[in-house]
């Protein structure tokens, strides 16, 4: 079974320090003060040594994710989070916390440590205004160049319109380009393009047809999805939110998201039939979501409308079906609760099994499908194979995570590796392809929706023998939540596109003091420039398409 | 000789033809398909009359092309709306062109923000008139759920003009057909798409010399927006 205790393989292992105190003796000196996180032991460390702690506790302690960052502006201080974990296990976490002064709020960079922490910090300067030394490319992320503050700062004036023409702003074509003499052509793919998934800007310097240089602008869908969770309150009104980060229809996914880190700062323990419900429907969003993934993706390589994408869209129609069958909606489903899930399974429920039974029994013949059409096609087999490489050394370094990691030989799933809801009770695999290029992606997302498949199977078997009397779908959750000031948590599910993690501080009150989400899309689409420098252009719109990004949530 | 004159002349061929269709149209078991309403209408004559206009307002509404353009999570299910099961394309538009300079309708599907406000704009630009806007969702109504965010912009109407309102979040499939076939219906009854002037234009308006024409359009053309309906009933 793939579910038992990841076995070191050798004795370093069990050396390294996973206890707070044993990170403390490695830490040393470095360490200023120490603070108790709900999910891991934080370190409270000087602003210039940010690099040193982390380049040790990476090296030393085998630390090897930055998970997430996040920067928060308090009363006295700004702070800046790294929550950092490890790819071989995922239940050793811990928290690095950086505060600066208020009126000079400067922080080294993590990027020379993690390549990732590059985005995370652009971030943290675009919203909250926190500087990095040392970062190779400070400049607004989410933002257009002419916003005036950082809206999640404290003193932001939230009534400012900040909305100017294109005119005033940066002009794509600069005439820096115009006037170059060089062999380089600069080439804008998007904000509206059909081969971006969405409205992502990639500003691409070409070499004849070769990839010379990428950068992904992002921001044309940041809809302030951070702000809106920290002014609503923890019991109902943040819910119906997840929904909209990822919207590629794995809304169950994202919702458990917020719901693990909700219920683990509040202590609530959700019933083993909800969660078998939960574990269900979210794995019936993951088959969506990566159906979805596979037609988009033959969609950029074939380059038209063709049978793949309609035959994954009637197989995500299907799914569909099932989920409005089960929430009362196609894709904002709107169906977890703090403690369980909104309603039981609908009325009569042979009918609905039945429903899935059916969709389960077709699967294997669509897949079947999908591999005669898509993998065992010679054109697709000579644009993905080999194209978009993606080391695993990089993609960790990247914190790339998912399909993404997967693909790239990295045996990484938090079902498996931070269990939660009923994924350690059931019998499936964690699929791993070790090609590292666009069609391993592909191979995992399609492989994946197959042990999906396991587990929806599992849990139908489950849900029909539950005994009647035992349907409990709810805790009792009080009516108002108002977790103790200053307990801070950061949660991680397995979403579609990979690690989805939030980071909540409560400050006392009914509504959450900072509410950070970490997106899988937004660490994986960092990987493109690795994965195309050098290579054909429409290679690189192959690998984005294999990167199977969602603009809401990269942009939160 | 003269006698034979005076019938008019017919040839054997189209008194054939005639016949023919005389039978097919009356005669006993006559064969459906040639009796359809639109040749009643006709009668055995082969030309319709009718104003230009109406003719043109017929074409446009019953061969729509779209903009393949996707914002947020509306465009999934504008997708589905393409795709099989719903097949916009039974409703005469279903063809996403992925060029603005091809496409007839855009579909704002989602929320609209800072940054890509005036991009959206510039795509709309970049259609070519007559052309027309079907707002998707919530948040091209008022920013929908997100109204409150300071990066959002609070409807599309901010930005263009919309002619049709789909609310939902998102809207089903169902409500976007529901959505196009209005605008189809509205197209073929002959409202004309609001035109928003760009600020090069109003330039070349005042190299122009200023004749009748182009005063009566300025007249028009709203300072704030820049948008201006063309009612050529009463322009001059």
């Amino acid at each position: 079974m793939s579910l038992e205790e990841p076995t070191p393989e050798d004795g370093a292992v069990e050396v390294l320090p996973t206890e707070g105190d044993e990170i403390a003796d490695l830490l040393g000196d470095l360490v200023v003060d120490r603070e108790e996180h709900v999910n891991a032991p934080g370190f409270v460390i000087r602003p210039d040594t940010v690099q040193e702690t982390l380049t040790r506790l990476r090296d030393e302690a085998g630390f090897d994710h930055l998970s997430c960052v996040t920067a928060e502006e308090r009363e006295d201080r700004y702070e800046s989070i790294y929550h950092l974990t490890s790819f071989d296990d995922r239940q050793r976490e811990v928290s690095v916390i950086v505060p600066t002064a208020k009126d000079d709020p400067v922080s080294e960079s993590a990027e020379p440590v993690f390549r990732t922490a590059d985005w995370h910090e652009r971030e943290a300067y675009d919203l909250i205004g926190i500087d990095y030394d040392d970062h190779p490319d400070l400049r607004r992320i989410l933002l257009p160049d002419t916003w005036q503050g950082h809206p999640l700062s404290q003193n932001y004036d939230q009534d400012r319109p900040q909305i100017v023409t294109l005119k005033e702003w940066e002009n794509p074509l600069a005439e820096d380009h115009r006037e170059d003499e060089g062999d380089t052509m600069y080439v804008n793919i998007g904000p509206h393009h059909p081969a971006t998934h969405g409205v992502l800007h990639v500003k691409t310097v070409l070499d004849g047809e070769q990839v010379a240089d990428v950068d992904p602008d992002i921001g044309y869908l940041h809809r302030c999805e951070e702000q809106m969770c920290q002014t609503k309150t923890y019991r109902h009104q943040i819910m119906p939110y997840p929904d909209r980060w990822d919207y590629a229809s794995s809304g169950l996914l994202n919702e458990w998201a917020y719901a693990r880190a909700a219920e683990d700062l509040n202590d609530i323990e959700v019933p083993e039939y909800a969660q078998i419900i939960r574990t269900m429907g979210a794995e019936l969003c993951r088959i969506c979501s990566h159906m979805l993934a596979v037609g988009t993706f033959a969609l950029d390589v074939y380059g038209d409308f063709t049978a793949i994408f309609m035959y994954a869209m009637r197989d995500r129609e299907k799914t569909q079906n099932i989920l409005e069958d089960l929430t009362g909606q196609r894709m904002m489903f709107n169906y977890f609760r703090l403690g369980g899930v909104v309603w039981d399974l609908p009325e009569p429920r042979d009918e609905f099994f039945e429903l899935i039974r059916d969709f389960l029994d077709d699967l294997p013949e669509a897949v079947e499908e999908y591999h005669d059409l898509i993998t065992s096609n010679e054109i697709l087999q000579s644009r993905t194979i080999d194209t978009g490489v993606l080391p695993p050394e990089v993609a960790k370094s990247y914190g790339a995570t998912g399909p993404v990691a997967r693909g790239s030989g990295i045996d990484y799933d938090l079902r498996r590796d931070d269990p939660y809801g009923y994924y350690d009770e059931l019998e499936w695999d964690v699929i791993t392809e070790d090609g590292c290029d666009n069609f391993s992606r592909l191979l995992v997302r399609m492989r994946e929706v197959e042990e999906s498949a396991k587990i929806i199977e599992q849990c139908v078997d489950l849900l029909e023998d539950w005994p009647e009397e035992e349907r409990n779908i709810q805790a009792n959750v009080p009516r108002t939540l108002r977790p103790d000031d200053d307990k801070e948590i950061y949660r991680a599910v397995e979403g579609a596109k990979g690690e989805l993690g939030i980071y909540i501080r409560a400050d006392g009150t009914e509504k959450p003091g900072r509410f950070k989400i970490r997106s899988p899309c937004f660490s994986n689409l960092q990987t493109l420039p690795e994965m195309s420098n050098g290579e054909y252009i429409p290679d690189m719109v192959a690998s984005l398409g294999s990167l199977d990004i969602v603009l809401g949530e990269v942009d939160r | 000789m003269s006698s034979e004159r005076d019938t008019p002349f017919v040839t054997d061929d189209t008194q054939v033809q005639t016949e023919t269709r005389d039978a097919r149209m009356t005669g006993a078991g006559a064969d459906n398909r040639f009796n359809s309403k639109l040749r009643e209408a006709f009668g055995s004559s082969p030309f319709i009359l009718t104003k230009f206009d109406n003719f043109m307002n017929w074409v446009r509404g019953s061969s729509m092309f779209m903009l393949q353009f996707g914002i947020a999570c509306c465009s999934i299910e504008m997708m589905h709306t393409y795709s099989v099961k719903h097949d916009l394309d039974r409703f005469a538009a279903g063809v996403p062109r992925a060029s603005p300079r091809q496409a007839d309708v855009i579909i704002v599907p989602g929320t609209i923000v800072s940054k890509f406000a005036p991009r959206m704009k510039r795509v709309y630009d970049q259609m070519p008139e007559p052309k027309f806007v079907v707002g998707m969702g919530s948040c091209t109504i008022s920013g929908g759920p997100f109204q409150e965010g300071y990066n959002v912009i609070k409807g599309a109407e901010e930005v263009i003009p919309v002619d049709i309102h789909v609310p939902g979040c998102p809207p089903r499939p169902e409500a976007l057909i529901y959505g196009v076939a209005k605008l189809q219906q509205r197209i073929a009854e002959g409202e004309s798409s609001p035109v928003t002037v760009k600020p090069y234009e109003l330039e070349q308006f005042n190299d122009l010399e200023q004749d009748e024409i182009v005063d009566k359009l300025a007249e028009q053309i709203d300072e704030d927006d820049l948008v201006m309906r063309y009612n050529w009933a009463d322009s001059p």
